[in-house]
């Protein structure tokens, strides 16, 4: 059988997704025989080289290269996963849904207890360079079509384990009580 | 002395005390109807509909019915069941629940229906709705974010004076459960406890317990609810 390509992206996600994914320790050993990675932060791959059959998301959408990030993902990928709370409903990062994005800039860089007064005025960042944010943290299933969704927070690495060898070898995926958590 | 009278349940014929609550009778038999806005001891109020029930072939809340002779009761049916979940996807859409840092995670009946039916995402728009958090009352914290407004806390618990702690304002999708700031500044321990009991979710919390069960040791960890039942 030949390897199945998966790629991994952190979007608005905190990276507790990916450690997740490594506490699968010893089957990391498994895994390489099954898979191979294309883009993904593990190898440090910036840019796809090739179709893949598995992406995997952490994190859902808070400016524009993540939507970016996204729709690629989706093109690329036969198969596109959420991974983790913030992937499926935003997470902690859409605590800051609530608050309209003027306010929420203007608290964190211009007024927020913790912003240094210094001898130059506080600014909001808006270097061309740096991605533009959005209005809110958007759901990556309101973004593009999302196939699956493995919640929690992280999702614990058994779940992780548990639904690449399901998508590998196209078994039906056994979800035991211990690993349907959303925290 | 209670009269007892027969009582079908998913065609098996029962006893139960006569106008006893259907849910508590059913309970009683082994059987499990989920609920959320009831609470054994307090009045129900039918508010959820989760344990909607079908009797007689028709859907009723089962919280809210009581048991007659002859009472035949359909508990669990594919259709029941998708619009259980349905309801459990709806209140997750609506509010703001931010499981991952919600101190009732792991023991929320809420979470834990969620759980029971297998919900990963809502078939519903996330609403994010801009709601506020209470935190200056000197026992409670009150986070509206959370909040499904099953008026439990209304219904079930008064300071030892017998006043209301909770009453709501507003209506329909406004309704907003509010603690009585005056009675709030006076209240036992024992009080916020049971306050903090009564709510399914985290939408009352008791000031400086959050967080006080390991991962793993709460209530819905390892036993999903109603394991304990049929279903
Ligand atoms: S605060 Fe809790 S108990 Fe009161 S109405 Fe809201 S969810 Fe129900
Ligand atoms: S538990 Fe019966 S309607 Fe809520």
């Amino acid at each position: 059988m030949p390897k199945k390509i998966i790629a991994t992206a952190s979007l608005a996600g905190c990276f507790g997704c990916h450690m997740s994914f490594l506490d699968i320790d010893e089957r990391l050993l498994d895994l390489i025989e099954l898979v191979e990675f294309d883009k993904s932060p593990f190898n440090d791959l910036k840019e796809f080289s090739r179709a893949c059959d598995i992406g995997l998301i952490e994190g859902g959408c808070c400016n524009d290269e993540n939507v970016h990030t996204l729709i690629n993902f989706r093109q690329r990928c036969r198969v596109l996963v959420a991974v983790g709370e913030c992937a499926i409903m935003g997470g902690l990062p859409s605590l800051r849904n609530v608050i309209p994005l003027q306010e929420c800039l203007a608290e964190a860089y211009l007024h927020g207890p913790t912003v240094a007064g210094g001898a130059t005025p506080n600014v909001i960042p808006h270097d061309p360079d740096l991605p533009k944010i959005l209005d809110r943290v958007y759901p990556c299933h309101e973004i593009v079509k999302m196939d699956y969704f493995l919640p929690g927070c992280p999702p614990r690495a058994d779940l992780i384990w548990d639904a690449l060898v399901a998508l590998v070898t196209g078994q039906e995926l056994k979800w035991p009580y211990a690993t349907f958590k959303f925290d | 002395m209670a009269t007892f009278v027969k009582f079908t349940l998913d065609g098996k014929i029962y006893l139960s005390e006569d106008g006893a609550p259907l849910v508590e009778a059913a309970r009683a038999c082994g059987v499990f109807i989920p609920t959320l806005c009831n609470y054994t001891g307090i009045p129900p109020k039918g508010a959820c509909r989760i344990c909607t029930v079908l009797i007689n072939g028709l859907p009723a809340t089962a919280c809210t019915t009581k048991v007659v002779e002859g009472l035949n009761v359909q508990t669990s049916t594919p259709e029941l069941e998708s619009f259980r979940q349905a309801i459990v996807e709806i209140l997750f859409a609506e509010g703001n629940h931010l499981c991952p840092s919600c101190e009732k995670s792991g023991s929320c009946e809420l979470q834990a229906l969620a759980y029971r039916y297998r919900v990963t995402v809502p078939h519903f728009p996330y609403l994010f709705p801009r709601r506020d958090v209470e935190a200056w009352h000197p026992k409670l914290l009150k986070d509206h974010n959370r909040c499904i407004q099953c008026k439990r806390c209304i219904r079930g618990i008064r300071n030892p004076a017998g006043k209301a702690l909770f009453a709501f304002g507003k209506r329909g999708d406004r309704v907003v459960i509010n603690i009585d700031p005056v009675t709030s500044q006076n209240i036992s321990d024992a009080l916020a406890q049971q306050a903090m009991d009564i709510c399914p979710v985290g939408a009352i919390l008791r000031k400086g317990k959050g967080f006080d069960v390991p991962i793993g040791r709460r209530t819905y960890d390892r036993t999903p609810i109603g394991a304990e039942l049929r279903s």
